[in-house]
């Protein structure tokens, strides 16, 4: 499906008529969960039909063969009830601009008491125009079982008000989620992450928005020296940093700049502000690790009970603590979230880190080991199992680097 | 054409070939090998048409049962925790015969362990029901 020719050349534009063509109908008072429906349809039909047939207008032929759906819908359903009209959305006046459309459908797809697979699932298909087959793909489930937890989502969205304020944080995690799931899947998630934020760049003009965007930028920049040929995950201070995409680099460095120009710092500018700090090093031993610490000295001050409330940055800044300071430093960090975090396999990794950092090879490889133990991703815990054992090849060949455990 | 689970055990089964360390403690080379095995395995089944998927598990396992009505699921670690037989992972093979899931299964046993010598482990094999009548 993905190497059909004739679905290429059009798939970008036609995604991108998915946002505008629903938020059209939902504005005219359809009900959401019938419009996606339809233009879901319409879609399925666009991919069908246009090879053979290109559309003068693609969005007026979107949403003519929706409405279609939806008249032929209703036509069987009025029977049984009649439509709710009153519970739903009186369009907006002058709301026609394409950025408007986004926003208005990511608050509807990011509700707050939907569950986050849910929003996540959601936002992929009314938003981002996917089908339901390559979203159940991209988190490898049966296409039923995605189509189920698609349409279970929009019942609960069923009678909700969709004119509300929406919540902009959860939107930007629903966005990070879809970022973070697409390093592993089969369909691009991180590039549509990428699309979608862009797209809410252009509908807000909150810094936290382009801070997210910043940092997926200055993350994707690195994915294609992330692993090596084997798919082996190769760590940050290995990677070929000529690997690194220094267009994207300078983009998201760019839309960081802005962002923080409006002086109002978040978790989002700051986590990129330290990924920036990361591309920006020529080499690993050139990391400007003083500067990422006061990043994380940000980042954890966001946070009444940073251990409790945010402890994947405390266990961040223990690294950068342990660079700057020293390994005993970093590891006496890493014992406040040993509550917390004590059976999470990155706690390990990185108190394994930090005994590598400070010569303890035999250390290093014990936590390594503890970490692949734990680990709950396949690349992950074998990238851990060959730390441990060359951390402890080295420690058997050169004893004297090795000392006991300072703990 | 039947389908066939083969299961990797963490531990548990008959009586082990030879013992051998946890592959942390291997020569990192051995550990290369041993990895780079296992995704050879994966693209040969591929290529052949046999595979049907393949997943590891982690080595936490927990018990559960209904705790009865209004009350919260009952869970233990199991009766033998450290002991007691643990499934690692499996490969769900479709294959003509028994005999060949057998080969495929002896195949995976014979990856390379410490030194590259084969680990010898014990694969469990095991037919999955089909849904419908073969005559259907």
């Amino acid at each position: 499906m993905i190497d059909d020719p004739t679905r290429l050349p059009d798939e970008g534009a036609l995604r991108a008529l998915v946002p505008r063509v629903l938020a059209a109908l939902v504005r005219r008072g359809e009900d959401f969960d019938a419009a996606e429906d339809a233009l879901q349809d319409a879609l399925l039909e666009a991919l069908r039909v246009w090879p053979e047939h290109p559309p003068r207008d693609p969005r007026a032929w979107l949403a003519t063969v929706a409405t279609r759906r939806l008249v032929d819908a209703r036509r069987s359903e009025a029977a049984r009830r009649r439509r709710e009209e009153a519970t739903y959305a009186e369009p907006r006046p002058g709301a026609a601009e394409a950025g408007d459309d986004t926003l208005f459908l990511l608050f509807c797809c990011c509700v707050p008491h939907l569950a986050p697979a849910s929003q996540v699932a959601l936002t992929l298909r009314a938003v981002g125009g996917l089908t339901t087959r390559e979203i159940a793909d991209a988190f490898y489930v049966p296409e039923a079982t995605m189509a189920q937890r698609i349409s279970r989502a929009k019942r609960t969205l069923q009678g909700r008000r969709l004119d509300q304020p929406g919540d902009l944080a959860v939107v930007l995690r629903v966005l990070y989620l879809v970022y973070t799931a697409g390093h592993a899947g089969r369909v691009d998630l991180a590039g549509e992450a990428i699309r979608l934020a862009r797209q809410l760049t252009l509908a807000t003009d909150e810094p936290e928005a382009r801070g997210l965007l910043a940092l997926m930028l200055l993350n994707h920049a690195r994915l294609a020296a992330r692993f090596d040929a084997e798919g082996r995950i190769v760590p940050l201070d290995r990677q070929d940093r000529d690997l690194w995409d220094t267009r994207e680099i300078a983009e998201g460095v760019r839309i960081l700049q802005s962002a923080l120009a409006a002086q109002c710092p978040g978790r989002y500018q700051i986590e990129a502000a330290i990924a920036a700090l990361h591309d920006d090093a020529a080499s690993s031993d050139e990391t400007d690790w003083a500067q990422i610490l006061a990043w994380y000295d940000d980042l954890v001050a966001l946070s009444d009970d940073p251990v409790r409330q945010d402890p994947a940055a405390v266990l961040g800044r223990a690294v950068a603590v342990g660079h700057v300071l020293g390994s005993a430093g970093g590891l006496r960090e890493t014992d406040r979230l040993r509550q917390v975090l004590g059976e999470r396999h990155r706690w390990h990794a990185v108190r394994g880190h930090l005994h590598e950092l400070g010569g303890d090879l035999a250390a290093a490889a014990t936590a390594y080991a503890e970490a692949a133990r734990r680990a709950t991703d396949v690349a992950e815990r074998d990238h851990l199992v060959r730390s441990a054992a060359r951390a402890r090849a080295v420690s058997a060949r050169c004893p004297e680097r090795s000392e006991p455990s300072a703990r | 054409m039947p389908k066939y689970l083969l299961l990797k055990h963490y531990r548990g089964g008959p009586a082990p070939h030879h013992p051998f360390p946890p592959m942390d403690q291997w020569a990192p080379e051995d550990v290369e090998a041993h990895m780079a095995f296992l995704r050879h395995v994966s693209e040969l089944l591929e290529e052949n048409g046999e595979f049907v998927g393949a997943h590891a598990l982690t080595p936490t396992r927990t018990w559960v049962r209904y705790g009865g009505p209004d009350a919260a699921p009952v869970t233990t670690e199991g009766p033998h925790p450290e002991t007691s037989d643990l499934v690692a992972g499996w490969y769900m093979i479709d294959v003509e015969s028994y005999q060949r899931a057998l080969q495929v299964a002896a195949y995976v046993s014979s990856e390379p362990g410490p030194g590259g010598k084969p680990l010898y482990e014990w694969i469990d094999v095991r037919e999955v029901m089909s849904e419908a009548p073969a005559d259907a």
